[in-house]
């Protein structure tokens, strides 16, 4: 186990101590989660979304680090007001660019927020019942690392449980 | 880079108090021992100690001294037992890998707990993958090791055990005299290692009265300088150089002897010796102010690690739920209360302190918690501030958190 330096940038100090779209939505049209508190790295997204299928309005809570709480932040952000096709098209390094840059041990957290919007767009239509030609079957990238995480999570979890039991 | 340090650093500015109790990972340094080594830089002592001009043999004689002041703190027999290295990783490598080297023949094996610091237990890793065996000794809920495990674990094959004195973490402080006594009953010729860097200046240790056959101790620890420690051999125990190159007074560590640290090592511990029970008595009070004030004041709170005269004097971690440790850190820096946190975010891998994760925390717990040592320097004003920023710190991480559901 090892430290590195984290010289976070102004933008990513500015959402860590001023975050935007904090804060549970009450009636939220969807909400998703990523990543797993055992990985100390965790969000929701809760999502409002109109008849036309764009963002009303975005916001977020989350267990994590600077890092994650500012992408988080970021990407209520940038999909407020979006068509949910659009909003599908954002990619971890445009979110990574939005704040500023991330020192590279910090990009999951970047990739967890962006899995979480489209587990939540996912779950919009999985929940209307319709299948929009632009959303791909099968999972995108970060979709894929969220579960990734998710997964490690569970096998140290085990391997506690294990070790507890020994 | 360097334009996102001066924003940050920017963003501290007004601050109306600075608390700075980040012991564990480096130290302010006392002016008085800043002024001790000043001269050695350029006016005294500045040559090779094992030339033959005058600078060297002042060197010689300033490092002999030191060396000697060290060596009576510590119990030790002679000055010769004392045995300076850039730092503890330095001397626990020295102790680990030099012990292996010299008695690869004798047997294959090496016991550590498994709370060691590091830069033993990667040290007992790098020796796994070239032929030795090691066994990590469990512990019990507060960091107290198991005793039995350990009787099981030395046989005839144990060429080396290392079991830190007190704990760098939770500040448990190990029964260090039953586990030498164990080990050596099992088996004698086993070299008992113990690594005292948190011990040194804040508890009694003696290494004469232990009868360790070598423990590590370091500077910045006591507030000396940083990139000075030293192993202490015990008189008739060797071990190998791990290092090759130029050997001067240092026999276990080539190298031009760092003679300005090796003063400020000296007087930083000639500063933590006097009034020893006053220093720890104001330490140990200014521990469990901090303690009381999070512990019996806040929810969501957990203490790691043993309490009273079973934890070092100066050691506080404390783990807060619903709130993630790197978080926090950043939080409190911004309110000028400088501490580290064992939370896998400030760390490259996902896995939280395997101190906290062997006393039995979860996850959850590790990630939040918040490691913080006093010194004899701090003040009542200082923890009353700590205790101030603190719960508004975390009450501000929770916020964030929400209404989140934790499995």
């Amino acid at each position: 186990m090892s430290r590195t330096p984290l010289p976070y940038n102004p933008k990513i100090l500015e959402l860590f101590r001023n975050p935007k779209n904090l804060g549970k939505m009450k009636d939220a049209t969807v909400t998703a989660v990523a990543g797993n508190p055992l990985c100390g790295d965790m969000i929701i997204f809760y999502l409002k979304i109109d008849s036309k299928d764009v963002i009303e309005r975005a916001s977020f809570e989350s267990y994590g680090c600077a890092a994650n709480i500012a992408t988080s932040s970021i990407v209520t952000e940038m999909i407020k007001g979006m068509k949910l096709e659009d909003a599908w098209k954002i990619s971890w390094k445009s979110v990574v660019e939005a704040v500023g840059g991330l020192p590279s041990v910090k990009f999951h957290c970047g990739i967890l927020a962006v899995g979480a919007l489209k587990r939540a767009i996912r779950t919009y239509y999985k929940n209307k019942g319709v299948s929009p030609d632009w959303l791909m079957k099968e999972p995108t990238f970060e979709e894929k690392q969220a579960v990734e995480e998710e997964e490690l999570a569970e096998i140290l979890s085990k391997r506690m449980k294990a070790e507890e039991e020994k | 880079m360097i334009e996102n340090i001066k924003e940050l650093l920017k963003a501290h500015e007004g601050l109306k108090r600075e608390v700075y109790l980040d012991i564990e990972n480096s130290s302010t340094v006392p002016k008085e021992v800043v002024d001790a080594m000043l001269p050695y830089f350029n006016q005294h002592a500045y040559g090779n100690p094992t030339l033959t001009h005058k600078p060297g043999w002042e060197a010689f004689e300033t490092i002999m001294q030191s060396s000697q002041k060290i060596a009576t703190f510590l119990g030790c027999k002679t000055l010769e037992e004392v045995n300076f290295t850039p730092g503890e990783t330095e001397a626990n490598n020295l102790a680990l890998i030099g012990t292996a080297f010299l008695m690869k023949d004798k047997g294959k094996r090496i016991v550590v707990s498994e709370i060691e610091p590091l830069s033993v237990l990667h040290v007992a890793d790098l020796l796994n993958k070239h032929g030795f065996t090691v066994v990590k000794i469990p512990v019990d809920g507060e960091g107290f090791i198991n005793l039995e495990k350990l009787r099981e674990a030395v046989d005839k094959e144990t060429i080396l055990v290392s079991v830190s004195t007190v704990n760098h973490e939770i500040g448990t402080i190990e029964l260090v005299k039953e586990a030498l006594e164990i080990v050596k009953d099992k088996n004698c010729e086993t070299i008992f290692h113990t690594n005292a860097s948190d011990a040194y200046g804040k508890i009694p240790f003696d290494t004469r009265d232990l009868d360790v056959d070598l423990a590590t101790i370091s500077s910045y620890k006591i507030l000396g300088p940083r990139g000075i420690g030293a192993l202490c051999v015990k008189e008739g125990v060797t071990i190998n150089r791990i290092l090759e190159g130029q050997i001067g007074t240092q026999k276990l560590w080539p190298g031009v002897e760092n003679t300005p640290s090796i003063v400020g090592f000296a007087k930083a511990s000639e500063l933590a010796f006097h009034n020893f029970e006053e220093n720890t008595n104001h330490m140990r009070r200014l521990r469990d102010k901090l303690i009381d004030g999070i512990v019996g004041k806040m929810s969501d709170v957990r203490l790691n690690g043993p309490e009273g005269y079973k934890r070092a004097p100066d050691n506080v971690n404390i783990s807060f739920l619903r709130c993630e440790g790197e978080a926090l850190t950043i939080e409190l820096s911004l309110n000028g209360v400088y501490v580290s946190s064992g939370s896998a975010c400030t760390r490259r891998l996902l896995q939280p302190s395997h101190v906290l994760v062997a006393i039995g925390r979860k996850f959850i717990e590790a990630h939040g918690s918040i490691l913080m040592k006093v010194t004899r320097y701090h003040t009542e004003e200082d923890i009353d501030y700590v205790l101030e920023v603190i719960p508004k710190a975390v009450q501000r991480i929770r916020g964030i958190v929400g209404s989140m559901e934790m499995k």
